[in-house]
């Protein structure tokens, strides 16, 4: 210290301590910008993390925490990302009416602006999964077949073979994936809401996701084609075996009882 | 056993008067005998008799045109026509006519000979007699006699050899038919006993069919494995990856409270056998917050936080798990086969 | 081929020449001596029932998928060999897949009508057993299985039991990943039995899981036994239908020694012959209407994928459900391991379901009735029978809650683990319920019956008497009413006698008669049956009180 103290009055000291200012700003500025992002986005995102944090002390604190460290009634969101963040509150889960083994998906109570400031703010917590942008969740010329198998793989154990859903331990379960966004269910995939695993690029390449969702959206949409007829909820043998007995059996017992009743008599005259 | 300890009296009496009203009895809950035909309108009323005749003509015309609809619907609609009807769905349009014209073209030949048979043929109920299935006891001795007779002709009674080696004879015959079955399988020997894996083979992820790193598998993850060098297109590939398929999950390391498990993972990542141990269907449900893994078929459920001991379900011993760790160029490798075989239960297990 | 009986014919001068038919049947009597057996059966009498036409129901689905099956073979690969499939359908564009489940994919997008044809055949398949078992309630509910009929119902309980595994085959044969992964739990319970498993899962499956065979080794014992066992049961079936006489409830007129009703020609000929119509037609409006085992929705096997919402077919749900809910017991010892999770369950499934078929011979044991029956019961009159049924139904539906417990979880929003433990329990304890409340219901209505015989039909009229009275118009019933309801047989219970005979030396009863006079007090003792009314208890009330 003695030494520096006594260099300070050094003629070139003025210019070192311009020189590392300068260092340091354009360090700063290299090292926290986004390449080809304006100085404006830079402003814009910040004012996004500010307004997210008002959003997350009204909404979201009493639960994760006011500086979302987690409490015993929500889990940190610490490293969860933008994504997840996308997805909890895009999809209505959250913000969950009461905590339980498991939040389901309701009315989405947020804009999507209010959600990407939340967004922003969950992910200035530390660094995770990134809402993905509308190219990569694209399922356009995505390989359906592939995606058919990566289904089977990985996801038709708890969502069924059409993604119709299915029941995990203790009142817990998958759900219907008919209507998801493709955002959404990249977003799942990415990031493992609730129960379910995460699935991330370095065991599954983004290509494949667009696969999958591709695949969900060929097997599990509103125009997915049923070519035997009704499809009877996707469900598989119960439900056949249901309709059986109660359509089946029952049209076949109502013509047994017309086949055998007795012909109206004439009436005595 | 034997009826003879019950006496015949204690038996309620069967209602075995002959149809027609019981004379003179004053029982009031006596048969009073077949009513007496009441006549249909049809019986009666030409025309409306005739209404029934048009009716049943109608019902078989509607057949015909159903076949001609269902032959017109099969040259008409290409196989791949989807169309959208409601209540349907989209539909396959040729699947749907055909199957309500056949439907229809079936239905109405039926409609129209029940409705033929309920309005214009006769109705009257008429009984006829039952006669008791027991043959009658001269009957019977005719037969006793005869049979023995017969044995007696045959001297089977008497000639014992003869009775014995035939009867050797047959019995031995099907051993053949059952020897013949023989090549349906090899003998399980230990088959059973031992998967794909061993030592220095390189966990495979099933997505990217690329080996697996540490540094892929993040907590919360799930991904799926098989050995290396096992090809899709190989003739066994079914048989092998029925054994072989592993289920692959991080978990922090001080979450892990089986002692044995830590040892076997790598830095928290730990590798199961994705066959359940209940009757084999490939168990996969995985709930990262818990740390339980559900199977589809039986709802088995396994704890892989803690050795993958079952906690819930009919699967009665833990999932086998995979001793892995990294190779020198940082891929995930198997340190052995498993140690128990992988799969449901079999007698020689042990 | 006829020239050689019409030629004769012809040449007689001056008498009428037969019409053709007559001819033909002329020529076939010769053969065949087809005029003999018409003469037994052409106007056999069959009395009218809905419920005797539920075993119909069956026949026609059987006919209707033996229909379907042979013109389903004509397009079907029965091999496991590996194929890429290149076909119309998109989502299974250069996958993988067994010859089988490629051609399954074929009938269904490209065969015109396959699809149809096969969605008739597994409608068919579903119906044919549902059809199966309310026959069998019929007759059990209705005790048409005594005697002479005992042994036709052990054929008809054999054609269930074969009819179940005929199905389950069936189920088997596309190799997609649904049925794929029922042959491997059936693997699994194969290798649970003792001693032997491993072996017949080698000798099954032609080596280790999944193998190349199954597929062409199910397929045989799909198309060929089991059908044709089935062919043989179910014709020895009819002709015992036919040789005994069909039953018939009580009524005016009707007796053990007759059946009264109409006709084979013309009527049932019309009846039976366009209810196969209807059937037929029925489960081809549904085939058109619904679908069945959408296989190309589920993919083809793979030992290492599976779906969620696993099941068989309803008719094996039963035994599902048991695996289910079944606890995970497993013993080992001496270098062997007993796989009770999966073994307790199978066997349970056997004996279960083998309870019906020893009914008919537990019950003539405790009767002690050796006679023959052609008039039914009405359920209500034989209690503990119709509760006995019930519980067994119960049972068995319990189990089939458990066989598909993970949708009932998901749709009833219920925790998966609560119904496995809600089967576990009500397993044991729901039939004891239904028995008891089964039980009291037909008592409740033979009480009825017997006030209906004693003070007539409550008409609804009420009237009132001079001195203000409200009373309620009750009317004599008939005749015909006065003895269908009273028709029913009362059994008295079993009496063991005294413990000591007249010389004072203690009788020997065997534990078999104590078991079997306490069974049949169970069945017919006080407060298990209401004694009908009697004809002088009728005639004291009537005469004495008036009708009201």
């Amino acid at each position: 210290m003695k030494k520096l103290s006594a260099r300070r009055r050094h003629p070139l000291a003025a210019v070192v301590v311009l020189l590392l200012a300068l260092a340091a700003t354009g360090g700063l500025y290299a090292a926290f910008a986004p390449a080809g992002k304006a100085q404006a986005d830079e402003t814009a995102q910040s004012l996004a993390i500010d307004e997210g944090k008002k959003l997350y002390t009204v909404g979201c604190a009493s639960c994760h925490g006011t500086g979302g460290q987690g409490t015993t009634d929500g889990p940190s969101l610490v490293g969860v990302g933008s994504a997840a963040v996308d997805f909890q509150v895009g999809t209505g889960r959250m913000p969950a009416q009461q905590p339980g083994a498991q939040v389901p998906k309701k009315k989405v109570i947020y804009t999507q602006a209010e959600i990407d400031q939340l967004a922003a703010y969950v992910a200035s917590l530390g660094a995770g999964p990134i809402t993905p942008n509308d190219k990569q969740v694209d399922p356009a010329g995505a390989d359906v077949a592939k995606g058919g198998e990566l289904f089977r793989n990985n996801c038709a154990q708890c969502h069924n073979f059409t993604g119709k859903g299915g029941a995990l331990t203790k009142g817990k379960y998958a759900p219907d994936l008919e209507g998801v966004s493709p955002k959404h269910i990249y977003e799942a995939m990415q990031t493992g809401p609730q129960s379910m695993p995460s699935f991330p690029d370095t065991t599954m390449p983004e290509q494949q996701k667009k696969d999958i969702i591709a695949y969900i959206q060929t097997v599990n949409g509103e125009e997915t084609a049923s070519p035997g007829g009704l499809e009877l909820g996707g469900l598989g043998p119960v439900s056949e075996g249901l309709f059986a007995w109660i359509f089946g059996l029952g049209a076949l017992v109502a013509i047994a009882i017309w086949v055998a009743a007795h012909t109206a008599k004439a009436k005595k005259s | 056993m034997s009826s003879q300890q019950i006496p015949e009296d204690n038996l309620p009496v069967v209602q075995e008067t002959a149809h027609g009203a019981v004379e003179g009895t004053d029982d009031p809950f006596a048969d009073p005998g077949l009513p007496a035909h009441k006549p249909r309108i049809q019986d009666l009323d030409e025309r409306a008799a005739n209404r029934s005749e048009r009716a049943v003509a109608f019902m078989f015309v509607l057949s015909m045109l159903s076949t001609v609809g269902f032959i017109a619907a099969y040259v008409i609609f290409p196989v791949d026509k989807i169309v959208y009807i409601w209540p349907f769905g989209h539909v396959s349009a040729l699947n749907f006519s055909l199957g309500l014209t056949l439907g229809f073209a079936l239905f109405f030949i039926g409609a129209g000979a029940v409705h033929w048979a309920r309005t214009l043929m006769s109705d009257v109920e008429v009984p006829a007699e039952r006669h008791p299935i027991e043959a009658p006891a001269e009957v019977k001795a005719q037969v006793m006699a005869d049979f023995k007779a017969g044995a007696q002709e045959s001297a089977i009674g008497r000639r014992k050899l003869i009775r014995t080696t035939l009867f050797g004879a047959l019995a031995l015959v099907p051993l053949s038919g059952v020897v013949l079955l023989r090549d349906l399988g090899p003998l399980p020997e230990k088959k059973l006993r031992s998967t794909l894996w061993a030592k220095g083979k390189l966990l495979v992820n099933m997505n990217t069919m690329e080996p697996l790193r540490p540094e892929h598998v993040a907590v919360g993850s799930l991904t799926f494995a098989m050995p290396e060098g096992l090809e899709e297109d190989a003739h066994d590939f079914q048989s092998q990856i029925a054994k072989a398929a592993l289920m692959i999950v991080r978990i922090e390391p001080d979450d892990i409270k089986d002692k044995r498990q830590r040892d076997w993972a790598h830095e928290g990542i730990v590798a199961f056998s994705k066959i359940c141990t209940h009757v084999g269907c490939p168990i996969s449900l995985y709930e990262q917050q818990t740390h339980h893994v559900l199977c589809p078929c039986h709802q088995s459920t396994f704890d892989l936080s803690d050795g993958a001991r079952v906690i819930f379900g009919p699967a009665g011993h833990p999932l086998p798990q995979l001793r892995i760790g990294v190779n020198s160029e940082g891929n995930l490798e198997a340190l052995g086969d498993f140690d128990e075989p992988v799969g449901p239960s079999f007698w020689e297990r042990g | 081929m006829s020239t050689e009986t019409t030629t004769p014919s012809a040449g007689q001068a001056g008498q009428r020449k037969a019409p053709a038919g007559e001819r033909v049947a002329d020529w076939a009597d010769g053969r065949l001596g087809i005029y003999g057996l018409a003469k037994a059966n052409m106007r056999k009498i069959f009395p009218d029932h809905w419920s005797f036409m539920l075993g119909e129901v069956a026949l026609y689905s059987f006919i209707i998928i033996i229909l379907t099956g042979v013109y389903l073979t004509l397009f079907f690969q029965p091999s496991m060999n590996e194929v890429v499939y290149h076909g119309p359908y998109e989502p299974m564009q250069g996958i993988r897949m067994s010859e089988a489940y490629a051609s399954t994919l074929k009938i269904s997008f490209e065969v015109r009508g396959g699809l149809l044809v096969r969605q008739i055949h597994h409608w068919a398949a579903l119906i044919f057993l549902a059809g199966m078992f309310v026959h069998m309630m019929r007759v059990f509910f209705t005790g048409a299985f005594r005697k002479p009929r005992e042994v036709n119902w052990l054929f008809g309980f054999l054609l269930f039991v074969l009819g179940m595994f005929t199905g389950f085959t069936g189920y088997s044969l596309p190799d997609d990943l649904l049925s794929g992964t029922g042959v491997r739990f059936t693997q699994g319970a194969i290798l649970s039995v003792p001693i032997v498993g491993t072996y017949i899962s080698m000798f099954l499956f032609g080596g280790e899981f999944p193998g190349h065979d199954f597929v062409a080794r199910f397929y045989s014992i799909h198309i060929l036994l089991l059908p044709g066992i089935m062919l043989g049961l179910l014709v020895a079936h009819l002709i015992l239908v036919f040789y005994h006489k069909h039953t018939q409830f009580a009524g005016p007129g009707k007796t053990n020694k007759n059946v009264v009703g109409m006709p084979l020609l013309p009527v049932y000929m019309a009846k039976a012959g366009g209810f196969f119509f209807l059937v037929f037609g029925i489960i081809a409006i549904i085939s058109a209407i619904a679908t069945i085992n959408p296989i190309w929705a589920l993919g083809p096997y793979r030992p290492d994928q599976v779906s969620t919402g696993a099941q068989p077919d309803w008719y094996m749900g039963f035994a599902e459900g048991l695996v289910r809910v079944m606890p995970g017991w497993e013993i080992v010892f001496w270098g062997h391991t007993l796989n009770l999770g999966v073994f307790i369950p199978l066997v349970l499934f056997g004996l279960v379901l083998s309870l019906p078929a020893v009914y008919p011979f537990l019950e003539s044991w405790i009767t002690g009735d050796k006679r023959e029956h052609h008039i039914l019961d009405r359920p209500r009159n034989a209690p503990t029978r119709t509760a006995l049924g019930v519980a067994w139904i119960t049972a068995y539906f319990i189990g089939l809650v458990g066989g598909g417990n993970d949708l009932w979880a998901t749709h009833f929003h219920l925790s998966l683990n609560a119904i496995s433990w809600f089967v576990r329990i009500f397993f044991f304890a729901g039939p004891v319920i239904a028995f008891i409340v089964t039980k009291r219901i037909c008592l409740g209505l033979q009480r009825r019956d017997r006030d209906k015989v004693l003070h007539g039909r409550e008409t609804g009229i009420i009237k009132r008497l001079p001195h203000g009275e409200f009373v309620e118009i009750h009317e004599p019933l008939s005749p015909g009413q006065l003895h269908t309801l009273t028709a029913h047989e009362q059994y008295k219970p079993v009496e063991l006698g005294p413990e000591v005979d007249e010389n004072g030396v203690k009788r020997k009863i065997s534990p078999v008669q104590k078991v079997r006079a306490k069974l049949s007090k169970g069945y017919f003792g006080e407060n298990n049956q209401i004694a009908k009314p009697t004809a002088e208890e009728y005639k004291e009330i009537s005469e004495g009180h008036g009708h009201h």
